[in-house]
């Protein structure tokens, strides 16, 4: 389809304020998608309430509001400026609650103001739980089974249905309060009658338990003909429990075979139809039971996300610029690909390397935050390194911190505080799983305690042997060989120094020497 | 961990350590861009006379295991080139880790060098033929020895894998074990599939597609599959130059027009040739699972999984054909039909096994020509 030329003014909302759990990544898909509309000639209007963004730099749109994100004042924009239509998926969860609002209030309508990307049903399809549950059901995938509950019996039902360990969420109490994990009947009988006392409604939310699962991602993109394609996969370090914003991640997905692979695009293909995105990126997350390989679906977002903006820096593949130029009726085959300039942005980028992002906290400037990890986000931000091979893109995503970390650095902690740090997610654990391996711990032991991938564990298991080899070289400078192994491994010259007893610059001036240097 | 040496025929050395088994072996080398897939790539029988390098890195990392084989008994590939091969696969399914699997198969396999830069050679001056050893380790020897080496173009590598005899196939699809059952499909239709190294998730998809499957050997005579009289006829996927399969162009000759027939890649090429066309070489073929194909019918873009060196001309096959799929990285042609036989066939692996499941309904389709051709 050629691009449309019934629109000729579109309205792009930013993201507001940058706060934890939703930053910069939305300045970014905005700026691209301001730059991309209009290299297609459509005049941009973008409002965003804050002026410390890119996107709200003067020539990036044609016209730009900084203005309060609310309807009202969007309303007098959308009178004042009377665009074509509106592209709701480029500022995060703001923009697209906001879309919702507008919708709902009759504004869009009522000025003649087209939804491009996604339409209001495909919106609510991926946010509301009951009309998300229904339209999995659908096309025959999984959610975690769940069921509201008013009575001890009903309750009994219930469980059978959705099995242990099962999760109780009282309804209605302040801050998740009588919230509980049963594992047998006996304890859920127990906890069930406590928790209907807790709520104010006398009404508990049991749901199946995934924690511990294996977490993945898939970013998707659907254009106007129904061509879809999976940009890249995530597979989360840390298991299902922990926000996937503060998780490590790593891409590609490294533990699932092509068989299991192929199920979950597929899986993500039919829920990008059946949600109903009409063009642009989605993201889909999946939890998989490593034991008996069950797979549900977690939740979708029907937006350019966190994740998209890593799976485009990552692959570079352009996912907001390309999901811009959707919505504006052109085909993914007639958009080219960026890096190739020759070929079609209608592929599916295949990587040589191993990407890994790690969130970047600052739990010391918030002293009264609970550091430990849940599915409330607390990240600040990430970073993401390509490396060529796990080893190496975890040891430089680490560096790149700028915590005063230059490796896997030990952790000099009793064996109890160890085991506690590995039980406890917390913004330190992969340091305290390096350190468990150097006191002896098994990779199965560690495993029983994190539920971390063992691929994942022996891979730091194998760094912190390699250490050991390269201390044993002290205090002389690791051979060659060995030093080439490190550098291919990762291994920072300050860390190897560390190792060795010698300094940075003679590491450095040995590798120079050697003509020693990163070429892939 | 051994050493071992890559050397390729154009002198070029790569030093790595040895893993899988020990020895020495030679062939064409190709990379292949799949994230996923490595058992399914390792037994394709399309790599026979191939030494495969795979441009993802981390091989090995979920194992291997019973029901990802592409074909019975093991590898297909000549040799097998990784950045880096981890020995503790994690996954449920998996009952051996890679590296076993090599060994006890006695693939000759190379990791630790750079593969990147092996593909960046092989992208720019071609596929070629190379040696990996862990025997003789002086790369001068090594070089002679590859050197003198005839290459595989002109070379009939189909008889190196096809069945030696006829067989019956009922297995469906991979599934997940606890997924509700899919059903049987009525069994209404009869097919014959001529074994040029079939792999078996094309079996498996005909299975799901509803036929009842006979495998015969690639050199069976024509006039015995007809005296089979199956309802349609497939051509499968195979190794090496399509020219050298002489037996089965002449074979193809005399079933066009008799019964329907579904070509897939190197069968794609044999129909092509049957019907009078030319086949030619690319420069180093297409080998993964990211390729777009566009249906020039529905205009429609599927992502492909691909594995040939050679590709029809279908221009040379004058109007007799139409041409109906193209790649779209690099315009090549994917597909075509017979504007009057019923007879169609595809350059690229509708079965995935390993890469995507966009093109399966070509199977459907082929059923539905057979349906509407009686």
């Amino acid at each position: 389809m050629p691009k449309r030329d019934d629109l000729k003014k579109i309205l792009l909302i930013g993201s507001g304020p940058i706060v934890i759990g939703q930053a910069c990544e939305f300045d970014y898909s905005g700026a691209q998608a301001c730059k991309a509309l209009r290299e297609e000639g459509y005049e941009v209007v973008l409002v965003n309430s804050n002026p410390a963004t890119i996107m709200t730099d003067p020539e990036m749109a044609d016209i730009t509001y900084i203005e309060p994100l609310t309807t009202g004042i969007i309303e007098l924009i959308i009178e004042r400026e009377r665009p074509d239509a509106l592209l709701p998926t480029m500022g995060g969860q703001t923009a697209l609650n906001l879309t919702v609002e507008l919708a709902e209030a009759g504004i869009l309508e009522r000025y003649g103001v087209e939804l491009i990307g996604a339409k209001l049903h495909a919106i609510k399809k991926a946010e509301d739980r009951e009309l998300f549950k229904d339209a999995m059901a659908r096309i025959g995938l999984d959610v975690p089974r769940s069921s509201a509950v008013k009575r001890i019996k009903e309750g009994l039902d219930v469980v059978g249905y959705v099995g242990f360990p099962a999760i109780l969420r009282p309804a209605f109490t302040l801050g998740g309060t009588g919230g509980a994990v049963a594992y047998n009947l006996e304890e859920y009988r127990e906890l069930l009658e406590n928790a209907l006392k807790l709520s104010p409604v006398s009404q508990v939310l049991v749901e199946e338990s995934v924690l511990g699962w294996k977490e993945y991602e898939l970013e998707v993109m659907r254009d106007g003909n129904d061509n879809v394609v999976i940009i890249c996969s995530i597979e989360n370090f840390d298991p299902m429990g922990i926000h996937t914003g503060d998780s490590i991640t790593v891409a590609p997905a490294q533990t699932l075979s092509d068989k299991e692979y192929q199920r979950m695009r597929d899986a993500s293909i039919a829920v990008i139809r059946e949600i109903g995105v009409d063009t642009g990126g989605s993201n889909i997350q999946f939890a998989l039971n490593p034991e008996d390989g069950k797979m549900v679906i977690i939740e979708m977002n029907p937006r350019v996300s966190r994740s998209s903006a890593l799976a485009s820096k990552a692959t570079g593949f352009p996912i907001a610029k390309i999901a811009a130029k959707l919505a504006v009726g052109l085909n993914l085959n007639e958009i080219p690909n960026d890096i190739t300039r020759e070929t079609p942005a209608s592929f599916e980028p295949a990587i040589d390397y191993v990407v890994t992002k790690i969130p970047r906290f600052a739990f010391e400037k918030f002293p009264e935050a609970d550091p430990t990890l849940t599915t409330q986000m607390k990240s600040v931000g990430e970073v993401m390194s390509i490396g060529r091979t796990f080893k190496e893109s975890l040891q430089k995503a680490l560096r790149s911190l700028e915590a005063d970390s230059y490796g896997l650095e030990e952790k000099i902690a009793e064996p109890d505080v160890i085991k506690e740090k590995l039980k406890t997610p917390n913004s330190e654990r992969i340091w305290y799983i390096a350190q468990a391996f150097r006191e002896g711990l098994r990779v199965e032991e560690v495993h029983e305690i994190t539920r971390i991938d063992p691929w994942f564990l022996n891979n730091i298991r194998e760094i912190v042997e390699l250490e050991n080899e390269i201390r044993c070289s002290q205090p002389a400078t690791p051979a060659p060989p060995l030093l080439y192994k490190a550098k291919s491994w990762g291994f920072s010259d300050r860390r190897i120094a560390g190792l060795t007893g010698l300094k940075e610059a003679d590491i450095r001036g040995t590798r120079k020497k050697l003509g020693m240097r990163a070429n892939g | 961990m051994k050493k071992a040496l890559l050397v390729l025929s154009d002198g070029m050395v790569f030093e790595g350590k040895s893993f899988g088994a020990d020895g020495e072996t030679k062939g064409e080398v190709v990379f292949n861009t799949s994230m996923t897939g490595y058992q399914e790539i390792l037994t394709d029988p399309s790599y026979k006379g191939q030494i495969v390098t795979m441009t993802y890195t981390q091989m090995g990392n979920y194992g291997v295991n019973e029901e990802d084989d592409e074909s019975a008994g093991g590898p297909k590939v000549e040799g097998f080139v990784a950045k880096e091969c981890l020995d503790y696969p994690s996954n449920r399914r998996s009952i051996s880790s890679l590296n076993g699997y090599l060994e006890k198969h006695g693939v000759v396999a190379i990791q630790g060098i750079d593969t990147r830069a092996l593909t960046r050679h092989i992208r720019n001056f071609g596929a070629r033929m190379g040696i990996i050893s862990t025997e003789d380790l002086i790369p001068e020897s090594l070089y002679e020895k590859v050197r003198r080496h005839p290459g595989i173009g002109g070379v009939d590598l189909v008889r190196l894998v096809t069945t030696d005899k006829e067989y019956k196939w009922t297995e469906r699809i991979w599934r997940w074990e606890y997924d509700s059952s899919p059903g049987k499909v009525p069994v209404l239709k009869k097919v014959v599939v001529y074994d040029f190294g079939v792999k078996f998730n094309i079996l498996r998809n005909l299975a799901d597609a509803g036929f009842d499957i006979t495998v015969v050997p690639a050199e069976t005579p024509a006039e015995a599959v007809l005296e089979m009289n199956p309802d349609g006829i497939v051509l499968s996927n195979g190794p090496g130059d399509p020219e050298a399969v002489v037996y089965g162009i002449e074979n193809v000759k005399k079933l066009l027009g008799r019964r329907p027939v579904f070509g897939i890649c190197l069968g794609h090429q044999i129909l092509g040739l049957a019907l009078g066309g030319k086949t030619y070489k690319l420069k180093f073929g297409h080998h993964g699972g990211n390729h777009p194909v566009m249906d020039l019918l529905t205009e429609k873009v599927g992502i492909t999984s691909q594995n040939h060196n050679y590709c029809v001309d279908i221009g040379s096959l004058g109007t007799q054909v139409r041409l109906t799929h193209k790649n779209l990285y690099d315009g090549t042609e994917e597909g075509m039909e017979h504007v009057e036989l019923p007879v169609f066939s595809v350059q690229h692996h509708p079965e995935a096994g390993p890469g995507p499941n966009d093109s399966m309904h070509l199977f459907k389709r082929f059923r539905e020509m057979i349906e509407s051709n009686r």
